[in-house]
C-alpha cells in the first residue's frame, strides 16, 4: 500500500450539528485505495499553536471525483481551525495510513457500535462487509438525538439501532446497557467498536465473555502518524506496538486491557 | 553546479544534509515519500544492547512550536537490528549511521563492538544526551569526567568515525564538546532535546507518563544555534548542527553558526519530504549568492 502526501482543496464542509463538520477534500491526484480504518495526517495549518498534524478516520472517498471525506468533532484547537476552512482552501494530506478492519467469513453477521466521532470509519467498513455478503447492524449511541449522524447513510446497509442518553432516539441510557446485549439472539461473528476508550472496553469485555471476535480502533496521540516517531504505542501482548502501523485496529485480546 | 560535499572526519557526504535519531525510524517509513538516496545521511532510531520496551504512553505533548517526547528508546536491541533492518537498509546510497546507547558503559561498548564489522555502517553516533531514561542516557553527557570516560572507552572499541551526541541540559557545552573532542570524537552532533515539562490545568496531570521529557521543533531552534555556535568556536572537529530545522533557510543559519552538516529531526514529522526539500533549498540558495562550494559557508558568519 504506498502512502501519498499532495495538497487537496476544501470542496465543503457542512455541520451536521454544531461542533461537528463533515469536511470533504478534493484531490489533484488520484486517491489510492483507501481501506476501511485506514487514516489520514491533515496538516491543519502548522502554527505555532497547531504545529503538528492531526489523525482522522477517512469517512468516505469518491475515486471518480477524487473526493476524500472525514467527520471531525471539535475537541480543541486544530478540530476547530479545520473547522473554519472555507471553500478552495488548501490542506495537505498524508494516507492510506494505518492497518485496516479485518473482514470475516462470507455470510457471517457483524455488529458495529460506535459513538461520537467514531463511526467515522463505518460507512467504509460498511461497503466492504456488503461486499462480503456480511448482515450487519448498527448500534449508535450519543447525548441526542441531534448528536447521532449519518443516519440514514448506515440505514443503506443494515439494520441501524440507538441508544441515547436522554432517551430522545432508540434506548435511554449508555450504548453498553443496550438490551441487544442481554437478546437471547445475540449471535454475531463479530464486532467492531469505535469511540471513547470506556465505552471500547465494556464493548471489548461483552465480547470476550461472550468469545465474540472483536476489533477497536484505537485514537491514540500521535506526531507522525507513519510509523517514525514511536510516540503512539499501545501495549499488546507482543509488548508496545504503533497504533499508526500496527494498528489502529487491534483485535481486543491482543490489547493489554485490564478488562 | 553548486558543490554540496562535506567531509565529516574520513568520510564524505554528498550534501551537508542528514535525518535525526528517532525522527526517521529506519529510513525505510520514509520510502513512500522521497528518494532515500539523495540524503546525505541518515542516522537511524537509537539501539541498545537488548530490546527495550520503552516509557509508557502517552509519550508526546505539543507545544507551542514544538513537542515533548518520553519514547525511552524503544528498540529491538543491536542484535535485532544487524539481523532483520540492516539487511534491508544496507543497500541505500548514503550513510547509514547508528545511534547507540546504554545504561552502564559495558552496555556502550557491546554495542559499539557489534556495529564495527558492519561495512555500511561507516560510522556511529554515540547518544550522551537522551533525557528519557532512568540510568546513563544524558547522564554521561551532563559532566566532563563522564563524557570523557564514555567518549574514552568507545574510542577503543571502535575504529570507524565516531561522533558524540552533546546534551543541552548543561551549564557550558563547549566544556563537554572539549572534553569529548580530548578523548577522541572525530565529530560532536548538537542539539539533543531540551529537558521541559507539560501539565492539563484542567486534570491537574503531566501531559507524559513520566512527567518530564525532551523538548524538540523550532521552539529549541535559537538555543541550538547558539550552542552550535559556541561548540564551533571551541573545537576544531567538525559538528553536527541539530535543533528545530524546518527548512533551508534554518540549515544554512546552522551551516554559517560553524556546522559543517545538520540533522532535520521533528520537522520530518509534519513533512516527510522536508529534508530534500532542504537540499534543494541550499543549491538554490548557493546559486543565488554565487557560492561554489558549501564548505564555503561552515561558519562564515560575520560578525
Ligand atoms: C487513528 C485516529 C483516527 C481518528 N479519527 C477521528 C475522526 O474520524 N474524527 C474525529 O473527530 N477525531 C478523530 N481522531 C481524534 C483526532 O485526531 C483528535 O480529536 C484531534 O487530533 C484533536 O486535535 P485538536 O487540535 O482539536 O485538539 P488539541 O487542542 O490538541 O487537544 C484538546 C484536548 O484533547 C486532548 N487530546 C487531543 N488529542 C487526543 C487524543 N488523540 N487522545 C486523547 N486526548 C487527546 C488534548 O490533550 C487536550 O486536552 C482520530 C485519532 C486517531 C489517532
Ligand atoms: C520522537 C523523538 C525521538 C528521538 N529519539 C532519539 C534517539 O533515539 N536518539 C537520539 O540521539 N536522539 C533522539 N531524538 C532527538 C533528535 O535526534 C534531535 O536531536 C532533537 O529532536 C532536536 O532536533 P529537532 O528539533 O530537529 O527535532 C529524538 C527526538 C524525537 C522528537
Ligand atoms: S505516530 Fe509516529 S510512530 Fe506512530
Amino acid at each position: 500500500m504506498r502512502k501519498v502526501i499532495a495538497d487537496h482543496v476544501v470542496e465543503d464542509i457542512h455541520y451536521p450539528v454544531e461542533g461537528n463538520y463533515i469536511i470533504r477534500l478534493k484531490s489533484h491526484v488520484n486517491i489510492p485505495p483507501v481501506k476501511p480504518g485506514n487514516f489520514a495526517q491533515l496538516l491543519i495549518n502548522n502554527s505555532p499553536d497547531v504545529f503538528l498534524r492531526r489523525p482522522f478516520s477517512i469517512l468516505n472517498v469518491d475515486y471518480k471525483k477524487r473526493i476524500i471525506s472525514f467527520y471531525v468533532k471539535i475537541i480543541g484547537k486544530g478540530t476547530g481551525q479545520l473547522g473554519k476552512y472555507k471553500k478552495g482552501d488548501k490542506v495537505n494530506a498524508i494516507y492510506p495510513l494505518g492497518n485496516s478492519f479485518s473482514i470475516p467469513g462470507l455470510g457471517n453477521k457483524a455488529l458495529l457500535v460506535g459513538g461520537g466521532s467514531g463511526i467515522a470509519p463505518f460507512i467504509l467498513l460498511a461497503k466492504e462487509l456488503r461486499k462480503n455478503n456480511i448482515r450487519t447492524t448498527f448500534l449508535l449511541g450519543g447525548k441526542s438525538k441531534k448528536n447521532i449522524l449519518l443516519t440514514e447513510e448506515f440505514e443503506k446497509y443494515g439494520e441501524v439501532l440507538f441508544t441515547t442518553e436522554d432517551g430522545s432516539l432508540g434506548e435511554k441510557g449508555l450504548i453498553t446497557d443496550h438490551s441487544i446485549f442481554q437478546s437471547a439472539h445475540f449471535d454475531f461473528d463479530k464486532i467492531y467498536t469505535c469511540g471513547p476508550e470506556p465505552m471500547m472496553k465494556t464493548i471489548g469485555k461483552i465480547a470476550r465473555q461472550r468469545s465474540i471476535n472483536c476489533e477497536v480502533s484505537l485514537e491514540n496521540k500521535m506526531a507522525c502518524g507513519f510509523g517514525a516517531c514511536l510516540c503512539c504505542v499501545t501495549e499488546t501482548v507482543e509488548g508496545n506496538k504503533r497504533v499508526c502501523m500496527e494498528g489502529p485496529v487491534f483485535n481486543v485480546n491482543f490489547l493489554k486491557w485490564q478488562i | 553546479m553548486a558543490d554540496m560535499n562535506v567531509k565529516i572526519h574520513n568520510l564524505e557526504f554528498k550534501n551537508p544534509v542528514t535525518t535525526a535519531s528517532g525522527t526517521f525510524g529506519f529510513g525505510v517509513e520514509f520510502e513512500d515519500f522521497i528518494d532515500l538516496n539523495l540524503l546525505g545521511g541518515i542516522f537511524v532510531k537509537g539501539l541498545t544492547l537488548k530490546n527495550r520496551e520503552g516509557n509508557p504512553y502517552p509519550r508526546m505533548a505539543e507545544t507551542a512550536s514544538g513537542m515533548l517526547n518520553v519514547v525511552g528508546l524503544q528498540n529491538k536491541g543491536v542484535d535485532y537490528f544487524i539481523e532483520n533492518i540492516y539487511p534491508v537498509i544496507k543497500n541505500y546510497d548514503t550513510h547509514i549511521i547508528a545511534n547507540i546507547n546504554g545504561s552502564t558503559i559495558e552496555e556502550y561498548i557491546g554495542v559499539a563492538e557489534k556495529l564495527n564489522d558492519l561495512e555500511k555502517i561507516p560510522a556511529i553516533e554515540l547518544n550522551i544526551s537522551c533525557p528519557n531514561v532512568k540510568q546513563g542516557g544524558m547522564l554521561f553527557g551532563t559532566s566532563c569526567r563522564s563524557a570523557i570516560a564514555v567518549t574514552d572507552a568507545i574510542r577503543k572499541v571502535y575504529k570507524k568515525t565516531l561522533i558524540v551526541k552533546l546534551s543541552p541540559n548543561v551549564t557550558d557545552i563547549a566544556e563537554i564538546a572539549k572534553a569529548v573532542e580530548g578523548a577522541g570524537a572525530d565529530a560532536v552532533s548538537l542539539i539533543n532535546t531540551l529537558l521541559g515539562m507539560a501539565v492539563n490545568a484542567e486534570t491537574r496531570r503531566p501531559l507524559l507518563s513520566t512527567v518530564t521529557g525532551g523538548l524538540s521543533g523550532p521552539a529549541v531552534k535559537p538555543v541550538a544555534l547558539r550552542m552550535v555556535w559556541q561548540v564551533y568556536n571551541a573545537i576544531k572537529i567538525p559538528v553536527f548542527g541539530i535543533g528545530g530545522i524546518m527548512n533551508a533557510t534554518d540549515a544554512i543559519e546552522f551551516i554559517l553558526a560553524g556546522a559543517t552538516a545538520v540533522q532535520i529531526g521533528t520537522a520530518n514529522f509534519i513533512d516527510p519530504q522536508v529534508s530534500i526539500k532542504i537540499i534543494n533549498g541550499i543549491e538554490e540558495y548557493m546559486n543565488h549568492h554565487n557560492i561554489k562550494s558549501v564548505k564555503d559557508l561552515i561558519g562564515a558568519l560575520e560578525i
